[in-house]
């Protein structure tokens, strides 16, 4: 009796094994739109391995805080390597999850019967914004401080409960040592934990309806005569090897950022972070990172406070509906008709702007600007049941389409 | 149950043939006599999750009490005394109460004159809304009328806007007779704190409980009666 067969007694680790990886069929379609969603996962273990080794050495104190960033960065042997890595990970991140988010609007990867799927997506999104805001004010600078400070007061608009909610959140009248301690707790600790969870559902979900592809075709629907499908391949080791090609290419990209332009001109570390945090005095323009700007446009476009509130909340909501606002039986934009390239390109466009225009200043100008763009936003899922319904699908084929 | 017989009659096992009689037997027995009394379980289930809901919550309690400002934050909110004898018109002063910015400055007369001709230009000139204790809620906000107090911290979403005295500067237009200009989002007070239609702030800016003490003191956190 080998090893293997011992454990396989106690321990599905053979039956794992094929049902995720070498006898998990997935469509031999994928195209570079598919290297997303493996390079998310490297970015995540990379970002736990260096948040762990960063934690040895960071100090959770308003008053310490700030120093030992820069201890990290000046004193600790390959300390700036790992805060730089860090950091621009958060950043390569959000850039991979943005383009992953992007396939599936492509492809329809969202729609039947993969909603849970996109749930599961959107939800991971949902925290890692949380875990990327609540990082940032680790550092305690400038910009750390006052963007936590603008963030938790968004509670404070709600009717009745938000002053006392925003004070419980910051456990004190303002972005103080409290607020920074509870920060590091849930940035540590709690927040990756729901991310690993959200990361084992989402692929879960994944491999039990199997993945779209490119074409938007089900390859369970034709099988061969032992019930595999006839346009899949097992995930490893096609999949593991050419994912491989995408991690050396992101890795090569990832490197010219973090070792020639780790602050990426201001956008990855904002300047005015590198100014202790100082709650009497607001920096001259603030700006949350790129990553939030689309929605801070929109908070910013709404001239009411609650209503801008609102407004963030729905454009996040939105994206979560989009199973069930999306009327159409065809998945991939290949075979969808004008209506819906036309709103995707919309879509897109107003999204990039957005997040311009959330880094500029409010000028009234570009507040007008950021309003049409807002309602451009809202246009794309709202409108959605009425022109995926009327649109003009091509047929779709049999089989994928394959080079 | 036939069938189960004739399954194991080419077994040799004797006990497994036993017992798989017996636990259909005392299975289709169960069935018949209706013995499951599902109401009865329904009680109990429901009771047992209330309990243990209750327990939850109980338990919930300290956990959520325990990211509520403690009593050092609380502390930290004593008032503080602020010397306003070397204040000239046009000055401002910042001292720290609870963490927040407060600002203590002096108006002149010709600034006082310009708050008058404000109003049509803001969102509640009248302070009708409870940004200000009762002794504040006039037209110039404060107890006298050249020295104002307020908490220098944006109503819209927490920043600290900038002091700008000056008359019709370029960057904030020909109209501006002095006031605040918040940099995040763009809103604009005006002397006495007053916020200005079409901007993002919602109300005016607090004024927090403060009293005089002789001439030259005030004390900011507390009313003159006693703490605030």
């Amino acid at each position: 009796m080998s090893m293997m067969d011992w454990i396989d007694a106690r321990f599905p680790a053979t039956k794992m094994w094929k049902e995720h990886l070498s006898e998990y069929y997935a469509p031999k379609n994928f195209n570079f739109w598919y290297f997303f969603g493996s390079l998310a996962l490297l970015i995540l273990v990379l970002q736990i391995v260096t948040g762990i080794f960063l934690t040895m050495n960071y100090k959770p104190d308003a008053e310490l805080a700030f120093a030992s960033v820069e201890y990290i960065m000046r004193d600790v042997q390959w300390g700036w390597l790992i805060r730089y890595l860090h950091s621009t990970g958060a950043s390569a991140f959000f850039i991979v999850i943005y383009l992953h988010m992007f396939r599936g609007l492509l492809y329809g990867s969202y729609k039947q019967p993969r909603e849970l799927v996109w749930i599961f997506g959107m939800l991971l999104y949902v925290v890692l914004m949380a875990e990327a805001f609540m990082g940032y004010l680790l550092p305690w600078g400038q910009m750390s401080y006052w963007g936590a400070q603008v963030i938790i007061s968004l509670f404070g608009a709600l009717p009745v409960i938000g002053e006392d909610l925003a004070l419980w959140i910051r456990g004190d009248y303002v972005v103080a040592d409290a607020t920074l301690n509870r920060f590091f707790a849930f940035h540590v600790i709690a927040l990756p934990i729901v991310l690993l969870g959200l990361v084992v559902a989402h692929i879960l979900a994944l491999h039990e309806v199997g993945s779209n592809n490119p074409d938007g075709i089900e390859i369970k629907q034709t099988k061969d005569k032992n019930g595999k499908p006839l346009d899949g391949i097992p995930f490893h080791p096609y999949y593991s090897v050419k994912d491989l090609v995408g991690v050396v290419v992101f890795l090569f990209v990832f490197s010219l950022v973090l070792f020639y332009m780790p602050e990426f001109g201001g956008w990855f570390l904002e300047k005015d972070n590198f100014v202790p945090a100082d709650p009497l005095k607001t920096p001259e323009h603030i700006v949350p990172l790129w990553y939030f700007t689309p929605f801070y446009a929109i908070l910013r476009a709404v001239p009411d406070k609650l209503m801008g509130v609102i407004a963030m909340g729905l454009a996040i909501v939105m994206l979560f509906l989009l199973p069930w606002l999306d009327r159409s039986k065809t998945r991939s934009i290949r075979y969808r008709g004008p209506y819906f390239r036309t709103a995707l390109t919309i879509f897109v466009i107003s999204f990039v702007a957005l997040g311009y225009l959330g880094t500029q200043p409010a000028t009234s100008l570009y507040t007008l600007l950021a309003q049409i763009f807002t309602v451009l936003y809202f246009a794309f899922f709202i409108l959605m049941p009425v022109y995926t319904k009327l649109d003009k699908d091509k047929p779709v084929p049999e089989r994928v389409t394959y080079k | 149950m036939l069938k189960s017989v004739g399954f194991y009659r080419q077994s040799q096992d004797i006990d497994v043939l036993l017992d798989s009689l017996l636990n259909n037997i005392s299975g289709d027995l169960h069935l018949m006599s209706n013995s499951i009394d599902t109401s009865k379980r329904r009680f109990l289930s429901a009771a047992a999750s209330v309990v243990g809901g209750a327990g939850v919550v109980a338990v919930a309690i300290p956990f959520v009490s325990s990211i509520a400002p403690s009593a050092k934050a609380e502390a930290a909110g004593a008032p503080v005394q602020i010397d306003i004898s070397q204040l000239e018109p046009g000055q401002l002063l910042t001292v720290e109460w609870r963490g927040k910015p407060v600002w203590v400055f002096r108006r002149s007369a010709e600034v006082l004159k310009d708050l008058a001709s404000l109003t049509s230009e803001l969102r509640d000139p009248q302070s009708q809304q409870e940004q200000q204790p009762a002794y504040a809620q006039n037209e110039t906000r404060s107890i006298r009328e050249d020295l104002m107090v307020m908490v220098g911290i944006c109503t819209h979403l927490g920043c600290s806007p900038t002091y700008r005295p000056e008359i019709a500067p370029n960057d904030l237009g020909a109209d501006w007779k002095g006031g605040f200009f918040c940099p995040c989002h763009g809103s604009r007070f005006d002397l006495a704190g007053r916020v200005y239609q079409g901007v993002p702030a919602p109300t005016n800016l607090e004024v927090p409980p403060y009293h005089f003490q002789g001439d030259n003191t005030v004390i900011v956190g507390e009313d003159a009666q006693g703490a605030a």
